[in-house]
This record gives C-alpha cells, sequence and structure tokens, in this order.
C-alpha cells in the first residue's frame, strides 16, 4: 500500500482521537436506542404474533440496524467533510502540494471509513450480544460485510461531493437517498411485503445487499431460506459482489472526479 | 560550465477556455537565488506558480522543474517543493505541532523525524510555545508562519510562497521577511509572487514584473529602477491648484512627468536640481519631497496606473 495513502489515513485517525465522543453519539448510541425502542416495543407486538423469520423481533432488526450504522457513517462522512476538504479546509488542496496522488486521498479516506464501520459494529454487536441478538458463530462475518458495505455506499458520494460546489445537493441525497434505503431496505420487515414494483428500489440499494448478509451471519440462516443450498451459495455470492461492483466503480468515479478537481 | 536552473520555461502558456492567464513567458531560476514575480492582480502570477507547482498542466511551451517534467514526474517533484499557498489550508482541528506532524507524513518521513523536525521549525518560526494549541485562535501572521514551516518540513530545494504577507500587518510581515531571509541565507531557492514593491525589495535578487499574462521586465530590483526609472524622483503637491494646468508649465523638468489626482511626480537623476528649476519657474509647490527612486515608480511606470481588480 502506497504510503502517501497509508499517511492520509493516519491524519483521519488523527482527526478521530479529538472528535470520537461527539461521533459516539450518532454513530452507536442512536443506532442502539433504535434497537431497544422498536425491537423492545415494537417487538412486543410481533412476538406476540410469532415473531418474524422465525425469531424474535429484535434479533430480527439488529443485523439490519449494524450495516445501517456503517451505512449512515460512510454516507454521512462522505459528504460535508469531504467537500470541506476542498472548499472550506482545502486540505485536499494541502495534500495535493504535497506528493500525494488523488488515489492516495480516495483510498485514505475509505479505508478510515471501513475502520469507523468496524468500530462501531464491533460495539454495537457487544451491546446487543446482551439482548441476545447473536444466535451463530458467522456473526464475526458483519464485520467484513460491514467494512464492505461502508466501502460501497461511501465511495460513490465521495465522488459525488467531489464534483459539486453547494453544499444544498447534500440535502437531496439524504432524502431522496440516505432515508428511502434506510426504510425500504429490508432492515424492520421483509422486502417481499414491499408491492412488486417498489422491490427494485430496494434490490439497487447496496444496503439491502448489506442487511440480507447481515441477517443471515447473525441469525446463522441460508440468506433465502426457501432457496436450495447451492442457490444460496450463488446468492450470497452475487450480494457480495454486487457491493464489490459498488465500490470498485465507486472508487473509479471518486478519483476521478479528485483528479478533475485539483488539476487545471 | 552553467549551473542546471531549478526552473526552466520558455514559451509557457496556460489557458482556461478563452481567457489566456499566462501568454508564453520564458524564465529560468538557478539554486540559491530568490527570485520573484511582481504584478497587479490577474496578471498570471499565481497560474504561473501553480503550474510551477505541479498542480496545473501547461497549456503550451516547455516546463522543467528540477530537471524533470512536471506532467510525468508530478509526484516526484512535489516530493522536493516546499508550497505556502496564497489561501491557507492549515488543519484547523489539528493542532500547530499535528499540522507538521501529520504533512511530514504526506512526505513518507518516519514519524519520530516528523516530530523532531516540527519541534525544529516550530522554533525557526517561534511558534514553540503555541505547538499544543490548535489553529483556529492563531493570529493571521502565525498560522502564515506555520504554513512556511509546513512547507519546509521535507527540507525542499524549492519553496514557492504566493503572496507571504498579503493581509499581515507590518509587525507580521516583517517578522515573516526576517525569518525568509535566514532561510534564503541558508541557501534554500525561495520564487514568491507579491504586489508589495518593498517586499520584491527586500527578498528578491531577482524578480519579473507581469502584467496581463506577459513579462515586461525582468532584472534585480536595483537594475530595474535604474533602466525603468530614474535615480530620483521629486513629489510636488499644490494644495488646491487644478494639477493638470501646470503640466504644460513643468515641461522639459526632470524625464518625466507623471500628473496624479493629488500630487505630480517629477522623475530626475538630480531631485535638487529639478526642485530648483520648479522654484526658477515660479511653480512654488505647498509641500516638496524628495525620494530615491523605488521599485513601486517603475511597476507603475509598466503596468499603468489603472486599477486592476
Amino acid at each position: 500500500m502506497a504510503t502517501a495513502m497509508v499517511a492520509t489515513l493516519e491524519r483521519e485517525l488523527v482527526l478521530y482521537r479529538r472528535l470520537w465522543k461527539a461521533s459516539a453519539l450518532s454513530s452507536f448510541l442512536l443506532p442502539l436506542l433504535f434497537v431497544l425502542s422498536i425491537g423492545v416495543g415494537v417487538g412486543r407486538y410481533v412476538d406476540a404474533n410469532g415473531g418474524l423469520g422465525g425469531v424474535d423481533y429484535l434479533s430480527y432488526i439488529a443485523p439490519g440496524v449494524l450495516v445501517t450504522t456503517a451505512f449512515q457513517i460512510a454516507v454521512g462522512e462522505s459528504t460535508y467533510p469531504v467537500l470541506g476538504g476542498f472548499k472550506w479546509v482545502r486540505s485536499y488542496h494541502a495534500m495535493r502540494a504535497a506528493p500525494v496522488a488523488p488515489r492516495d486521498m480516495v483510498g485514505g479516506h475509505l479505508l478510515f471509513l471501513a475502520f469507523r464501520a468496524l468500530l462501531a459494529t464491533i460495539a454495537f454487536l457487544i451491546v446487543v450480544g446482551f439482548f441476545g441478538a447473536i444466535h451463530s458463530w458467522l456473526t464475526v462475518l458483519t464485520l467484513p460485510i460491514a467494512a464492505l458495505l461502508a466501502v460501497a455506499s461511501a465511495a460513490p458520494v465521495t465522488a459525488f461531493a467531489a464534483t459539486i460546489e453547494n453544499d444544498n445537493y447534500f440535502a437531496i441525497l439524504f432524502r431522496f437517498g440516505l432515508i428511502p434505503a434506510t426504510l425500504f431496505s429490508g432492515v424492520f420487515f421483509d422486502v417481499n411485503q414491499l408491492p412488486l414494483w417498489i422491490r427494485p428500489l430496494a434490490w439497487v440499494s447496496p444496503l439491502w445487499h448489506a442487511v440480507v448478509l447481515s441477517r443471515s451471519a447473525m441469525l446463522g440462516q441460508a440468506p433465502h431460506p426457501g432457496a436450495s443450498a447451492g442457490w444460496n451459495a450463488v446468492f450470497i455470492a452475487g450480494h457480495v459482489a454486487y457491493l464489490g461492483v459498488w465500490a470498485v466503480v465507486g472508487v473509479l468515479l471518486a478519483v476521478w472526479r479528485f483528479t478533475k478537481r485539483l488539476q487545471d | 560550465m552553467t549551473v542546471q536552473p531549478l526552473i526552466h520555461a520558455r514559451g509557457l502558456v496556460k489557458r482556461f477556455g478563452d481567457f489566456t492567464a499566462v501568454a508564453g513567458i520564458d524564465l529560468d531560476v538557478a539554486p540559491g537565488e530568490a527570485f520573484g514575480f511582481l504584478g497587479p492582480n490577474g496578471a498570471g502570477k499565481s497560474s504561473t506558480m501553480r503550474m510551477i507547482g505541479c498542480v496545473s498542466t501547461p497549456t503550451e511551451g516547455t516546463l522543467s522543474i528540477l530537471g524533470m517534467d512536471p506532467v510525468r514526474d508530478g509526484v516526484k517533484i512535489r516530493a522536493r517543493l516546499g508550497v505556502c499557498p496564497q489561501l491557507d489550508n492549515l488543519d484547523p482541528d489539528l493542532t500547530v505541532a499535528e499540522n507538521l506532524t501529520t504533512y511530514a507524513r504526506y512526505f513518507g518521513l518516519p514519524r519520530a523525524e516528523g516530530r523532531r523536525r516540527a519541534a525544529e521549525l516550530l522554533e525557526f518560526v517561534q511558534l514553540s510555545d503555541r505547538a499544543e494549541s490548535k489553529v483556529d485562535p492563531l493570529s493571521g501572521g502565525m498560522k502564515r508562519r506555520l504554513t512556511i514551516a509546513r512547507a519546509m518540513v521535507n527540507q525542499p530545494d524549492l519553496v514557492l510562497l504566493d503572496e507571504p504577507t498579503t493581509g499581515l500587518d507590518p509587525q507580521a510581515r516583517h517578522l515573516l521577511w526576517e525569518r525568509l531571509f535566514r532561510l534564503k541565507q541558508q541557501g534554500v531557492t525561495l520564487v514568491l509572487t507579491t504586489h508589495y514593491m518593498d517586499e520584491a525589495e527586500q527578498l528578491c535578487d531577482r524578480l519579473v514584473v507581469m502584467d496581463a499574462g506577459r513579462i515586461v521586465a525582468e532584472g534585480s530590483p536595483r537594475s530595474l529602477i535604474e533602466t525603468h526609472s530614474t535615480r530620483e524622483v521629486v513629489e510636488l503637491r499644490y494644495g488646491d491648484t487644478p494639477l493638470e494646468s501646470l503640466r504644460g508649465k513643468l515641461d522639459g523638468v526632470g524625464e518625466r512627468i507623471d500628473v496624479l489626482p493629488d500630487r505630480i511626480l517629477l522623475y530626475a537623476d538630480d531631485g535638487d536640481a529639478a526642485v530648483a528649476e520648479v522654484h526658477r519657474r515660479d511653480l512654488a509647490p505647498s509641500s516638496v519631497l524628495v525620494r530615491r527612486s523605488s521599485l513601486e515608480d517603475v511597476f507603475l511606470n509598466l503596468t499603468g496606473r489603472t486599477l486592476v481588480d
């Protein structure tokens, strides 16, 4: 790995050491409150009707809220901080004057977000473990799933933030991207309960693919119980590949936009 | 054998769409030189600096920095440059010392070496007592000194300073000049842009005056004054008298006359003789000042008095 990429990651870590307390609230406490209020509160009604997917409701939503947390950190940290790196703090211009290439800047940023996703996942798992939401050793796989989702969702948003001049565009991204994705990606209910014409919205969202994988890992169940073991293996590979495509295309776009913006 | 120039440019052009920022300039900067770009806003100084800093691609012409091609070897060249940009881009959430140590890592310096250099450079720019402070509460002059310290963290062969003292108060400027002068004494090659004549006179061995993307004059501050101005300048003030009416009457006094809204400038090699001639013509002014010609006279003579914004 390029030393310059490690250097930009280190900068993010030094900054994070200073700011982590403020971010701990939104990246850890809020999802936890979510799980507890909905998992326990709404769960009481759901579980009275036999639970969801064969498990109690808290266990059903915990894997989804876990990856949603990674998703929201990744997207949120790729909006204002990236645009600010060009417009306000101008940290990317400072790096550009040093021997740091755009791919090092993008790489360091995404590595940092993968790290943030891992931290949030570990903290989250420790707590929901006490509520009996971990049903399988495969739960450790939520770590790479969360990291992959973080890169897959952060990379294209980073490219977007490196393109725009005005932060008003982020409101559009949040309203028409982040919030619908959170609501329609099968975190709180099976997407098959949605009308058929809405389901493609879930299928295109990288979050849904991570939710399916994460739930499968934490419950120790096949992701699509109706299908054969062979087909499930194909589905798992498909979900991972889909996230991989978002990550690769996103990184290429981000490096291209960074290069454009820093070179005239 | 001639020393290979650190910067070598021939017919260098930079265009942005229809707008030509740099319209074909030739440059050679030798190691150890303090070289200045002087010019009004929009003259093409910063565009030239950005090309030298390998963050802007020349549209036409040849450019070589440290003997390398800035397009192909940009990363290699930047590893040996120190850049102090016009707009501060320090990390406001990091401490003063962390700004240097994180930057040192961009150049691949080991952490311990980065810390050692940070301490040394903070000493040099007189910010040691602020090492643990955040950047935001620092004054403009302190921030600029920190940016210069940051530009030195890789022990560069060439330091680029884009308007290093713009917006600073006189004390801060003098401290900065003194530090830059010490760098120059240590043999560091400095390239700076400025629109302050006193800055150019203080710091530069050699400079070019740019106007509308072209180099209109080149030389040492002294030789530019000798070539483009007279040895002395006489400033005449006449209270409320309309000055334009005096132009004809002063004709022939000194080599050139410049009528400004508030005063008349007479360019002459012997200022006192010119004043005597003014009195002999019964044109006694309300106040008179004989001064040495400065770079400002050269600059205004070459780039005109029209305000460029």
